[in-house]
């Protein structure tokens, strides 16, 4: 099971990578832990600039916008 | 050519895409009063009567303003995509104040930027050792300075008006930037904000891209836009072709024309509780100026909507002590407020 954070203050990008990685994982019958992150200390104490962004594991993988489906699919093992 | 090795498939179809409709573009551009000509005249309607004047120029007008906005927003999605906030991050920090504030002004206009990540992106400037006075001039140009701005203003008043806008826009984000590093307000940031500037701090590596990932990006970059957009510039044009068909002019000049001195930093105040981008605002300044506004308060106001806005001192505000808030608004007010004033003197 994978631990997804999303980063992110409320917009609407934020809203559609969760949408996405839902959809993509739900496809692809990957079990998830998705959580958003609007919490503005903790978005900043991954180090990311732009959001939304992605946390995988603690790991970030994503930053500055909707995520293409590839790439999120890719997250999955492909 | 490793990073095109990736997705070869996909890279000669973007290719000839973008050639074909570079090329359509030009064509197009180029014929622009033909193709208004041509459909008023299957209208029925002729040019001289004011029915005939005003539809002529909403026909002129819209592809020529959408057709701007397409390709440079396409263009400005691909130039996006080799500035990304770590990298304009990275040329930043370092940089002494002065040239630092100069750079960051510049470099606020390629880097993509949305009001709500305005708090990271600031923090990981701070975080890498970018000045707060640097910092502060990339926070104002972001948002103020952008191509749709220009293109808009390119569009409906000229090469010259865009120029002044583009010109004076940087001056303020540099002054503000300046002042604001004088002051020496990095005590007035948050005590979170504090904290983790203390420690280390962290870095997402940077994700490699390919042409057509670019190509890509400036296609979202144009849906993006050019979809949220256009319905505010067809209520613009369509103002801007009432305004040019049936009203008289200098409706306004009485009111917020040049010799209204206190008309400036009206415009100023009213622009800030105002949230919008600069599509949304370009049709309330076509309207303007065409009743004979002042070019210098007309684009005071804009200024104001767009770089002082409410909403976006909210989201500061998180990282921000109120003192350092309210001088960053003051410092930034009277900023626009001198190019109101120089705009009504030059033009």
């Amino acid at each position: 099971m994978k631990r997804i954070q999303v980063l992110g203050s409320g917009c609407a990008k934020c809203r559609s990578t969760v949408a996405l990685i839902e959809r993509v994982a739900a496809a692809r019958g990957a079990e998830i832990a998705l959580e958003k992150v609007e919490d503005m200390p903790t978005i900043a104490s991954f180090g990311v600039m732009s959001t939304p962004a992605v946390v995988i594991d603690g790991t970030v993988v994503h930053a500055g916008g909707v995520p293409n489906e590839a790439a999120v699919t890719g997250w999955f093992g492909a | 050519m490793s990073v095109l090795a990736g997705r070869p498939s996909k890279l000669l179809p973007w290719c000839l895409a973008v050639a074909l409709g570079a090329a359509l573009w030009l064509v197009t551009y180029a014929h622009l009063t033909d193709i208004a000509d041509a459909l008023l005249a299957a209208t029925g309607l002729t040019r001289g009567t004011h029915l005939g004047e005003a539809v002529h120029f909403f026909l002129y007008d819209t592809p020529k303003v959408l057709l701007l906005l397409t390709g440079i927003v396409f263009v400005m999605g691909i130039v996006q995509t080799f500035f990304a906030p770590e990298r304009t991050r990275a040329l930043l920090s370092g940089r002494r104040v002065g040239a630092g504030n100069v750079l960051a002004a510049v470099l606020g206009i390629v880097t993509p930027f949305c009001s709500c990540s305005a708090v990271p992106l600031f923090i990981g400037f701070l975080s890498a050792g970018v000045p707060l006075g640097v910092t502060f001039s990339f926070l104002v140009s972001a948002p103020m300075v952008n191509e749709v701005a220009l293109v808009l203003l390119f569009g409906m008043f000229g090469w010259q008006v865009a120029a002044l806008y583009l010109a004076l826009g940087l001056a303020v984000a540099i002054v503000a930037g300046l002042v604001i590093g004088h002051l020496r307000m990095e005590r007035h940031l948050e005590d979170w904000v504090q904290q983790i500037l203390a420690g280390k701090h962290t870095s997402a590596a940077a994700e490699g891209l390919d042409w057509v990932a670019r190509f890509e990006a400036g296609w979202a970059h144009v849906r993006d836009i050019v979809g949220r957009v256009w319905p505010y510039v067809l209520v613009g044009i369509a103002l801007g072709a009432g305004i040019h068909g049936y009203v008289p002019e200098d409706f306004m000049a009485s009111l917020m024309g040049r010799e209204a001195w206190w008309a400036v930093p009206v415009a100023v105040v009213l622009g800030v509780p105002m949230y919008t981008n600069a599509a949304g605002i370009i049709p309330v300044v076509e309207a303007l100026i065409g009743k004979g506004a002042a070019l210098g308060t007309v684009l005071a106001f804009m200024m104001s909507v767009i770089a002082l806005s409410a909403p976006e001192m909210i989201i500061l505000r998180k990282a921000l002590k109120p003192v350092l808030i309210a001088s960053f608004a003051a410092v930034v007010a009277v900023g626009i407020l001198l190019v109101g004033y120089v705009f009504n003197l030059v033009l």
